[in-house]
């Protein structure tokens, strides 16, 4: 059996990721939650921001965290372009066909990043991974505290946006109702653009938290969309709590998971979570049964 | 002899009671009607007959058998067959296909489904509309298609809810004979109406709902002069006022 | 579809017929490989394109026929045709739990998507950690070729058993297009109120068709099987093989029961092009398959059958 105090530590590690995860899944349940669309071209995003993360710091030697910002307003751009010049137009505001697109997407994002980069995996250089913080009995990777704080303080700036600012309120308007809010003079495109971009700028961010001690490959992204597709629906589709909750959650179950029954066990271990989250509760644990 | 008894059922969404313990009687062989105010629970009422809505109490008897607890698709098998008042057409076929759909559920054979779809469409008045899909067919073009699956499936019961609403005069003076003339085949009709015109010229019995419950019922005429039918759709106190005028 | 509309098909197919006589070994390999994806698409227009239930899962179909009927083989000297009948089987019995577990549950659209996919994920998981199917160094067929091995001296004796199971697969496809079950399926997929109200058992119906599109995609693992004779856990449960399913329906023409064939065979000249022209750069055929995913959607939402459809009318 394992002693306490590893179990407490993988919990701790665990809460870490979570909140990465929980970044991640904000920029999708965000997307899900004003658009009503799935974006599985998230992963695929998300894997360009790492990879973008990875140059700057490697290749011109600038902090991993000082790459945050500027990638986070050129993913907002890239995101905005997207949704306002492809996918909207594209998919003609057809469910099946968003999914279609952006799994397009994905597969073309990913390959061409496999053509360029090849399947090698690429870290950063330096001691990150091996600087820790002691604290009490536990020794804690001090990057992931970095991101775990950081990731809360995006989520309350999210969350700020959402309900004190006029964009916020725009959006909560065209998610509820997209049709009154463009009889009301609210640019429906727009907004849709909008949250796109901010969902894409999570990722940057996400991307330069977790860079310091992950690796990226052109396929890493997979791995993250369907740990962050579980959160989204764990937590409620659309819900920004939830997938604050469920972010951690599920860092957690993966690194106890991790911990008891390795490392590709534990990946299997979301899926069915996953799978039983939608077979039983689709509305989340926190949602009521519409 | 009754064909259909709804006994006593109530349905409550949320905070909101639909129907309330309404009870009614459709004999074979008769039009009877449903009628009563915007949101009187007149809908509420046809998805509990026919299945897609499960009543919090009460129950639904047909041909003296309890069929409340019975799907949808068990009760069309069973004849009992339903419009949409808000249409509801499978949009990327044709107008054809859309009847043939009805049509399939007594008949596996392609070519006899497809013959009784093209008869349906003619009787209704589709039959220059065929071949086209039903996503570009016109308010009133879409009105007959529900009328024209549900018949296909060849029901004794037919559920008519406001097949007349959005039509123009003379569209209504066109489908008022075809609904007598279904009847005298031997299908027996409820429908959901706001045109008393239609009401009055059609139905031998009618039921009043207002606010989830029956308030009256019997002959059209009786039913135009009850007060409490009058007070239901004008306000409280306009039967009172009408006497007063009069 | 008229018997008129499926000519070209027929020509095609008849045509492909003639490719092992007097093709190379390298285009047998091409043509063989493309109708695995070609019957695998079949199956997944049976369930996608015919019911409107969109798949990103038909690995877990796919994976299910080919590992039933190797692992019959290799560990308990099941016979080849029997194994595959029983891998057929296998994959009917998968594709109706998945359905009856997720449109019980009301999934739909979106939701049956990422259910189906992860459904897939959970079984190459599994199979790259289960002993009996070899794990991550994968299962090894014996070679030993006689027909009653299901195994071929000759790959064109192959190529065209690969060709009679797409066309039988077509002629059912046409069958079931024009009589009542495609009706059904149809009527499920544009409205499923209306369904309902019509006397279709909705749930009933989505089970038909996700068990029979399931036993098609599983007849085309048992194929890739018995061809390649070699397993493992990221080809037959892997994600290419569902995009590669659904991708060939969307391109060659969703709901036509000819539009996979096309779609397959167009989409590996392509790759097989695009390859031969950006020699060692690796994915860049998948980077082409993703555009043309968006670009059919943007603007040919009916696929090269409509596309084709749509010139005949503008000739006239
Ligand atoms: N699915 C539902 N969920 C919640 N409330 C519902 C639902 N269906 C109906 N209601 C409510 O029940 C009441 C009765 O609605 P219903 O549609 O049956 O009325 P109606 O008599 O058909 O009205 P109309 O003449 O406008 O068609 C309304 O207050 C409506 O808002
Ligand atoms: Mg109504």
């Amino acid at each position: 059996m394992y002693s306490p105090a590893i179990i407490a530590e993988a919990m701790v590690n665990g809460l870490l990721t979570g909140a990465v995860y929980a970044l991640v899944a904000l920029g999708l349940t965000l997307v899900y939650g004003v658009l009503h669309i799935i974006n599985f071209a998230h992963g695929a995003l998300l894997t360009c921001a790492m990879f973008a993360v990875w140059g700057l710091s490697e290749g011109l030697g600038v902090n991993v965290y000082f790459t945050i910002v500027p990638l986070a307003v050129v993913m907002f751009g890239v995101g905005y372009a997207l949704q306002y010049w492809l996918i909207g137009p594209a998919s003609r505001g057809e469910d099946s066909n968003t999914l279609l697109v952006t799994l397009g997407l994905s597969i073309a994002i990913e390959n061409a990043l496999l053509a360029v980069f090849h399947s090698d995996t690429r870290t950063l250089s330096g001691d990150a991974a091996f600087d820790v913080v002691e604290l009490g009995p536990m020794l804690l990777s001090r990057p992931r505290l970095i991101g775990f704080g950081v990731s809360l303080l995006v989520a309350l700036v999210l969350w700020l946006l959402l309900t004190r600012t006029d964009a916020g309120k725009a959006m909560r308007a065209v998610a509820k109702e997209p049709m009154g809010a463009r009889l009301a003079g609210i640019d429906v495109r727009h907004i849709f653009a909008l949250t796109f971009g901010i969902g894409c700028a999570c990722l940057a961010v996400a991307a330069g938290l977790l860079l310091p001690t992950f690796y990226v490959t052109p396929r890493v992204g997979n791995a993250f969309v369907l740990v962050a597709f579980t959160i989204v629906v764990l937590g409620g589709m659309g819900s920004v709590p939830g997938a604050l909750i469920g972010g951690l959650l599920i860092g957690m179950v993966e690194s106890l998971g991790g911990l008891l029954f390795g490392e590709s066990l534990g990946q299997g271990g979301i899926f069915v979570i996953f799978i039983l989250v939608l077979l039983l509760r689709p509305q989340g644990l926190f949602g009521a049964r519409a | 002899m009754s064909l259909l008894r709804v006994d006593a059922v109530t349905r409550r969404f949320g905070g909101v009671v639909a129907v309330d313990g309404a009870s009614l009687n459709v004999p074979k062989g008769t039009i009877t009607g449903l009628i009563g105010p915007n949101g009187a629970g007149k809908t509420t009422l046809f998805a509990i007959i026919s299945g897609f809505v499960t009543p919090s109490a009460g129950r639904v008897v047909w041909k003296d058998a309890d069929i409340t607890s019975m799907k949808p698709h068990q009760r069309a098998r069973q004849c009992i067959s339903r419009t949409f008042q808000i249409v509801q057409p499978f949009a990327g076929l044709t107008v054809l296909e859309n009847i043939a759909i009805g049509a399939y559920l007594r008949h596996a054979d392609r070519s006899e489904a497809m013959r009784l779809a093209a008869d349906v469409a003619k009787r209704v008045g589709l039959a220059a509309q065929g071949g086209q899909q039903a996503s570009a067919l016109t308010v009133a073009g879409r009105k007959r298609l529900e009328l024209a699956r549900a018949l296909a499936t060849e029901p004794e019961l037919l559920l008519l809810d406001e097949v007349l609403a959005g039509l123009n005069p003379s569209e209504i003076r066109d489908i008022i004979p075809l609904i007598r003339a279904i009847r005298d085949d031997g299908v027996t009709i409820l429908m959901i109406e706001h045109v008393m015109q239609a009401v009055t010229n059609l139905c031998e019995q009618v039921t009043v709902l207002a606010q989830g419950r029956v308030i009256a019922s019997g002959a059209p005429r009786q039913i135009c002069t009850d007060p409490a039918v009058v007070e239901a759709y004008l306000g409280r106190g306009a039967a009172a006022r009408m006497q007063a005028h009069a | 579809m008229s018997p008129r509309g499926l000519m070209p098909m027929l020509i095609l197919l008849a045509a492909l017929a003639l490719v092992p006589a007097f093709g190379s070994n390298t285009s047998i390999n091409f043509l063989v490989s493309a109708l695995i994806v070609a019957l695998a698409a079949q199956g997944w227009n049976l369930l996608g394109g015919f019911c409107g239930q969109f798949s990103f899962g038909h690995a877990a179909f796919f994976g299910t026929g080919a590992y039933v009927d190797a692992v019959l083989q290799a560990r308990y000297g099941v016979n080849a045709w029997a194994a595959s009948a029983v891998a057929i089987a296998a994959g009917a019995g998968v594709g109706w739990l998945i359905g009856f577990l997720s449109f019980r549950a009301g999934l739909r659209g979106s939701y049956f998507a990422l259910i189906t996919l992860a459904f897939a994920e959970v079984l190459r998981i599994s199979a790259n950690a289960a002993p009996i199917t070899g794990g991550a160094t994968g299962l090894l067929l014996k070679l030993d070729a006689r027909a009653a091995n299901f195994q071929f001296a000759s790959r064109g004796v192959f190529c065209l058993i690969a060709l009679t199971c797409v066309a039988l697969v077509l002629a059912l496809s046409v069958w079931i297009a024009r009589g009542r079950l495609g009706a059904q399926f149809a009527a499920v997929r544009e409205n499923e109120d209306a369904a309902r109200a019509l006397g279709i058992d909705v749930l009933a119906t989505k089970l038909r068709a996700i068990s029979l599109s399931a036993a098609v995609t599983a007849a085309a693992g048992c194929l890739y099987t018995q061809y390649f004779l070699y397993l493992d856990a990221n080809i037959a449960y892997g994600s290419w093989i569902s995009v590669e399913a659904l991708l060939a329906v969307i391109v060659g023409g969703i709901s036509t029961p000819a539009g996979p064939i096309f779609g397959a065979l167009a989409l590996h000249a392509l790759g097989e092009v695009t390859r031969l022209i950006a020699r060692g750069v690796t994915g860049i055929d998948l980077v082409l398959f993703g555009l043309i995913l968006i670009a059919a959607i943007a603007f040919a939402p009916t696929g090269l059958a409509g596309l084709a459809s749509r010139l005949r009318r503008a000739l006239g």
